[in-house]
């Protein structure tokens, strides 16, 4: 209450500063209950079918090819009909799905259990189908750790740039700008058709010897030039959130640099990293099919979807499934990330919809 | 007293309306500087590259004597120091570009056979360049003035599947289906029947991008004022599409360009390979498998020059259709 007989009293009311009562109190009532900013964005993403399908695609997929091979009788590089001191049993050669070899059609009428051929076998009687599993496997993996490697340098290189700024910030932005225009995808052939073979020598008898001098140069190949446009993002959020109206605000009302940080900072460059790494996963695994069926990417006899729809192009005519598997299996995991990346992109930052 | 004089353009002021401005200059000359350095790094890259190769570019000859090897390096110029080495492939690609003898086909140059197959590919590049434009710019446009209708969710649902989609997957479908079970055209590329399939192949996924830039920007004009304004003034509907909307909604196509070149020519790799096209595409490949290493160096060099001058042309044509944009 104004004192008003006085209108220039600096006499405080003591009646300001009673506590509130319950009626007052009621106006206060929150009318939700307060969300944080990963519950509000898991939320949005729940609303968006197209995403959310998507997404139980890739987890059934990821899930299929890891679950798959431990209870799947036979194994990728095993070519059944091959028996040592026995002739090969060509029967089991480019096997139409569901058709049996010579001496499993004997165990059948034994009495025996055979597990089925679902895919068939290929030219050298492998069984299809835990190929296409164990080429899913593999390509994924390679999306997953190459998104990783990019995420890594991305940031750090991306964080420093916009941290220091100034000079460093020039000379890393230069250099980013230049690698930026080569051409990836050239320069990426002409790397890993280079790299892998030194690379083998290097890694003979290593435990990495077994995931392959092609993977290996495939990720270097990453991590050289694929950071680019993570650090660039980052680099530019950082640059911008610095100067928001918000953090400006939190200063001015005594926030320090740690409150200012972790909850004003981070969470905003949070949304713009899981977003550029999500749709890092699909770049990347297109780049190792794209490799793998130039002959460039996994060694044999690991498959990769790349590989296994560039060895179906010779038997075509008489295999057609052969391409057609690997080929809806490399569109349906690009595509169900590509959108899930969307999904993300919308849900978590609705102002880069683009 | 101050005298009002009648307002007369100077010959200046009316070179500088139809010019550009300083500032868009200035962008256009970092540009290409920028450009130039990305080839020189291209070049500089490919080159050293190439020498970290094991053995050198012979080791696969069978059975070489010493003597032999060294008359083949003097030949080739290899027994020189690698840098006068890297300092005339340098001043020989940039001046005349030559880019020295292929090592697998014998008698040749290398950029005789970039020139053989650029012929080929150039054709199938820029026609395939050419329909996913304008089957894009109609299916965007069309998608977004029918917003919300079976349509557009058609055309929406067809360009989220061909973009997602790998060139060498969509060339080995595109193959299996039209020439291998209908057989409606040869699966052979040499002949420019063959041609149909390769063009189809390259073309449909920058067609799904332009499709989806199209609607999105024509979608975002369409909402603009001026076009309020010019439906209110009474323009006839088709003249708003093309006059008014349209020409803007077309502004960031441009900036697409210079990508979609970059992907028709590394989607031309594996699509002249499937299609087996006689085009620069699968003599780079080809160079790869038989580690015809000038051949190699040779080939991502043009290529890369390539992609790196439609980038700089899109950009620098974007800059100057709306200067208000700014790259810094």
């Amino acid at each position: 209450m104004l004192n008003r007989k006085k209108p220039f009293s600096i006499q405080q009311d003591l009646g300001d500063f009673r506590p509130a009562t319950d009626k007052e109190k009621e106006y206060l009532v929150q009318m939700r209950p307060s969300t944080t900013f990963f519950r509000d964005g898991v939320k949005r993403f729940m609303k968006n079918k197209v995403a959310l399908v998507s997404f139980i695609i890739i987890i059934l997929i990821t899930l299929g090819c890891i679950i798959i091979p431990f209870f799947w009788p036979y194994s990728y590089d095993a070519q059944l009909g091959v028996t040592p001191g026995k002739p090969v049993d060509s029967s089991f050669k480019n096997l139409k799905p569901f058709q049996y070899g010579k001496t499993e059609l004997k165990r059948i009428e034994a009495g025996e259990k055979v597990f089925p051929h679902v895919f068939g076998t290929d030219s050298a009687g492998r069984d299809y189908f835990i190929r296409i599993v164990y080429g899913t496997r593999i390509s994924l993996a390679v999306g997953f750790f190459a998104s990783i490697i990019v995420l890594v340098i991305g940031l750090t290189v991306g964080s420093i740039s916009g941290y220091f700024g100034g000079k460093v910030d020039l000379v890393i932005m230069r250099i980013v700008d230049i690698i930026y225009s080569l051409p990836d995808m050239l320069m990426v052939i002409l790397l890993a058709s280079v790299i892998r073979e030194p690379l083998s020598k290097i890694l003979e008898g290593s435990v990495m010897e077994k995931i392959g001098s092609n993977i290996i140069s495939l990720f270097i190949v990453f991590g050289l030039l694929y950071w680019v446009s993570m650090s660039r993002q980052i680099r530019g959020q950082i640059l911008s959130l610095r100067e928001q109206e918000y953090v400006l605000a939190a200063r001015t009302a005594g926030a320090k640099g740690k409150w200012v940080i972790t909850k004003h900072l981070l969470p905003n460059c949070i949304s713009v990293i899981i977003i550029s790494t999500a749709l890092q996963i699909p770049s990347a695994i297109f780049t190792e099919s794209y490799l793998s069926f130039l002959g460039l990417g996994v060694n044999a006899p690991m498959p990769s979807l790349g590989s296994l729809a560039s060895d179906a192009l010779n038997g075509m005519y008489s295999y057609p499934e052969r391409l057609v598997i690997p080929a809806v299996m490399i569109s349906l995991i690009v595509l169900s990330l590509n959108l899930f990346g969307d999904g993300l992109r919308d849900a978590f930052d609705p102002k880069l919809n683009g | 007293m101050v005298k009002f004089a009648p307002y007369i353009q100077t010959e200046s002021q009316k070179i500088g309306r139809q010019n550009v401005n300083p500032k868009t200059l200035s962008y256009i000359v970092k540009r290409i500087l920028l450009a130039v350095l990305t080839v020189w790094v291209v070049l500089t890259i490919t080159f050293f590259v190439m020498h970290f190769v094991p053995g050198g570019p012979f080791a696969s000859e069978k059975a070489i004597t010493p003597a032999v090897q060294a008359a083949l390096e003097a030949k080739y110029g290899l027994d020189k120091p690698l840098m006068e080495q890297y300092w005339t492939y340098l001043v020989d690609a940039f001046t005349k570009f030559d880019f020295g003898p292929s090592l697998k086909q014998r008698g040749r140059m290398v950029i005789d056979v970039v020139k053989d197959g650029l012929k080929t590919s150039a054709k199938l590049g820029l026609i395939a360049a050419l329909w996913a434009t304008v089957a894009g710019v109609v299916l965007g446009a069309s998608a977004a003035l029918k917003r919300n209708t079976v349509l557009d969710r058609i055309i929406m649902v067809i360009s989220t599947a061909f973009v997602s989609m790998p060139s060498f997957i969509m060339g080995s479908l595109m193959l299996l289906f039209f020439s291998v079970k209908l057989g409606l055209v040869p699966a052979n590329g040499e002949t420019a029947k063959g041609l149909i399939l390769p063009v189809i192949t390259l073309g449909l996924s920058p067609m799904a991008n332009i499709i989806r830039l199209t609607r999105s920007s024509m979608l975002d004009v369409l909402g603009q004022d001026y076009i309020r304004t010019a439906r209110a003034k009474g323009v006839a509907p088709l003249r708003i599409i093309f006059g008014h909307a349209l020409k803007n909604a077309l502004i960031p196509v441009i900036t697409y360009i210079g990508p979609m070149l970059a992907y028709i020519v590394t989607g031309s790799l594996v699509v002249e390979q499937i299609f087996a096209v006689p085009g620069i595409g699968r003599a780079f490949v080809q160079s790869i498998i038989n580690r015809d290493y000038p051949l190699i160096m040779g080939t991502t060099i043009v290529l890369a020059s390539l992609i790196v001058i439609m980038n700089l042309i899109s950009d620098i044509l974007y800059k100057i259709v709306d200067p208000r944009i700014d790259f810094s």
